[in-house]
């Protein structure tokens, strides 16, 4: 491998039914800014089937170009297809780096890729900057410059690493949805549209989908929600997510919930915080019977005003809480969800 | 049917979290477990060789101390338990670890591979669908459903907003959400066997077809630039208040903040 080759900053445009996913934007957004520290274009790699309109969309939020991969068998997401498509892409092209979303799907092909093209991978990262490694001279060691910084969290958020893929190319990450901003939408703004087909052929790798059952959902995506009011084990019972659902509505707000409630299926995935859910940062947080796993803090801990109820005064989620409360909550929500209608009528 | 089970040993991160004084993490007070999405992975192969019999073997990757979480594997009714330990593998980032078990896992017979979606102390769900790919077979990963018909699994793939039903031919490697199931106890006779049971150990002689360059921390593209302890948020507030007061503190706290 020559490093040299590899030039530019490619990001995988996620669609899911041929809409553009949220992190698809947030990497162009991203990806721009990286592109911009070290002079090259920013390239969005738009894989799927009749996509091609969806190239504009990138153009306007900064993409140089846009490589179209559009086959019949990249309807819906399948792994085999996928990476076969991303990693032609890469062998064809060359990029110095590729960021792909840390989403249900990004974080099956991104290893899956990474593990054929035989390059690094960074899982999850929330900060993604252009230095040097070592990140500090070391006498005797040659200190490489314009390595891409990958900085994720780990162990359940405890901890915070910084990793580097100095001899192989792309440097390849996966980028955790909601962390990373968008650039402003220019209108009219063109990229250069490149149609790239490498061939597919199915073969023993190829799965076949039997069914598609899509979640019910007329929900608000959590992430995208300004107040959460969020729900843990300790709420009790699925039914007893009315008191939650019944403050949401008097303060305009999203019910979201912890992983305990997701795997005891009293909410769907989508609602889920955490680190195997989804990251928010609203401006207010309650957290109501969450005791604060760490994994869960990971996921919510960047939000504005953090409140917790809880009734076990050492649960940990007081440690990250602006305002902690300790009580029960089947008392202290309905109170304040009838108190809270009162102050917003006599406002 | 021959299943694979790959499982790690982790530091226990859920409700049993230890701090130092100073804020970070305590491990060394920690208690070592199996990793919870791959416990669910060996509960489902345990699962597959109730309904439909089968040869459950699980290996994992360690110190000589994850011994142990294959013990807790074969009291659970694994039928072996292979241990890939040697100094040369250390260090080893998620190509590495993943180029090492499929270098263990080509000494085997397999129809279905299964390993967790990925472990507590990494969180990258990386090192299954790699293995996969280093040995050429399909992955399917977030598995919330798993069954057997004739030669093909039949699999429920969990996304965001949706699932797929997929199937695929053996011999694949299917990834495990914790949610799949309740993984079942240990029996007391099953720890009385496994506590007596041979685990065969495996050093990088016993690898299959994979190049030292691929190995260890040497053979590991990814390389740590900094680590640190994250330094948390502090603690605000704390109030321990009759109901009424409760509310009135929030919606206090609510107003000088401009939310309502």
């Amino acid at each position: 491998m020559n490093i040299q080759d590899y030039k530019g900053v490619f990001v995988f445009a996620q669609q899911v039914d041929n809409v553009l996913s949220g992190i698809a934007l947030e990497l162009v957004g991203k990806g721009k800014d990286l592109a911009k520290d070290l002079g090259v274009d920013v390239t969005a790699v738009l894989v799927g089937s009749d996509v091609a309109s969806l190239a504009d969309e990138l153009a306007e939020y900064g993409a140089d170009k846009v490589i179209v991969v559009d086959d019949p068998e990249l309807k819906e997401y399948r792994t085999e297809p996928y990476a076969h498509a991303l990693a032609s892409v890469i062998n064809e092209y060359k990029p110095e780096i590729f960021l792909i979303g840390a989403t249900a799907i990004g974080r099956d092909l991104g290893p899956r890729v990474s593990a054929r093209i035989h390059t690094g991978l960074t899982a999850d990262c929330t900060q993604l900057e252009i230095g040097d490694f070592p990140i500090n001279p070391i006498p005797g060691r040659e200190q490489l410059h314009n390595q891409l910084l990958m900085t994720r969290p780990a162990f359940g958020g405890n901890t915070i690493a910084t990793i580097a893929c100095p001899e192989f190319r792309p440097q390849m990450a996966t980028v955790r949805p909601g962390v990373m901003q968008k650039a402003p939408r220019e209108a009219g703004r063109k990229a250069e549209v490149i149609n790239y087909n490498p061939g597919f052929t199915p073969d023993n790798k190829y799965v076949e989908i039997l069914e598609v059952v899509k979640a019910v959902s007329d929900t608000v995506d959590i992430m995208d929600a300004k107040i959460l009011v969020s729900g843990g084990r300790g709420v009790g019972s699925p039914e007893n997510f009315k008191i939650l659902e019944d403050l949401a509505a008097v303060l305009d707000a999203t019910v979201s919930c912890s992983r305990a409630v997701v795997d005891a299926g009293w909410k769907p995935k989508d609602l889920q915080v955490g680190q195997t859910g989804k990251t928010v940062r609203p401006n207010v947080y309650f957290a109501i019977g969450i005791s604060g796993a760490i994994q869960h803090l990971a996921g919510m801990e960047e939000s504005d005003i953090i409140i917790a109820i809880n009734k076990d005064e050492t649960a940990p989620i007081f440690d990250v809480a602006d305002y902690g409360i300790v009580g029960d909550l089947n008392k202290i929500v309905p109170a304040l969800t009838e108190k809270l209608k009162e102050a917003i009528a006599n406002k | 049917m021959k299943i694979v089970v790959c499982v790690k040993q982790v530091p226990d991160t859920k409700g049993g979290v230890k701090f130092n004084p100073d804020g970070t993490l305590d491990r060394g007070a920690m208690l070592a477990i199996m990793n919870p999405d791959d416990k669910a992975g060996l509960e489902a192969a345990l699962r597959l060789k109730d309904q439909y019999g089968a040869e459950v073997t699980v290996v994992t990757m360690g110190l000589p101390k994850a011994e142990e979480v294959l013990r807790e594997a074969l009291a659970m009714g694994a039928d072996k338990g292979i241990l890939v330990t040697d100094r040369v593998l250390g260090g080893a980032d998620t190509w590495a670890t993943s180029q090492t078990l499929a270098g263990a896992i080509r000494n085997l017979e397999y129809d279905l591979i299964i390993t967790g979606r990925q472990a507590i102390d990494g969180d990258t769900a990386q090192v299954g669908p790699q293995i996969s790919e280093h040995l050429n077979i399909p992955v399917i990963s977030y598995a919330q459903d798993i069954k057997i018909e004739g030669d093909s699994v039949i699999v429920q793939r969990q996304y965001d907003d949706r699932y797929h039903v997929l199937k695929v031919q053996m011999p694949c490697l299917i990834t495990a959400l914790a949610e799949l199931n309740e993984p079942r106890y240990m029996t007391p006779g099953g720890i009385f066997d496994a506590y007596d049971a041979e685990i065969t150990v495996w050093g990088r002689a016993d690898l299959k077809d994979v190049e030292d360059s691929n190995l260890g921390l040497k053979g590991s593209p990814t390389q740590i630039a900094r680590a640190s302890d994250k330094v948390r948020k502090g603690a605000g507030e704390k109030v321990n208040l009759d109901v009424t007061e409760s509310v009135d503190y929030i919606i206090d706290k609510l107003k000088v903040k401009h939310v309502i």
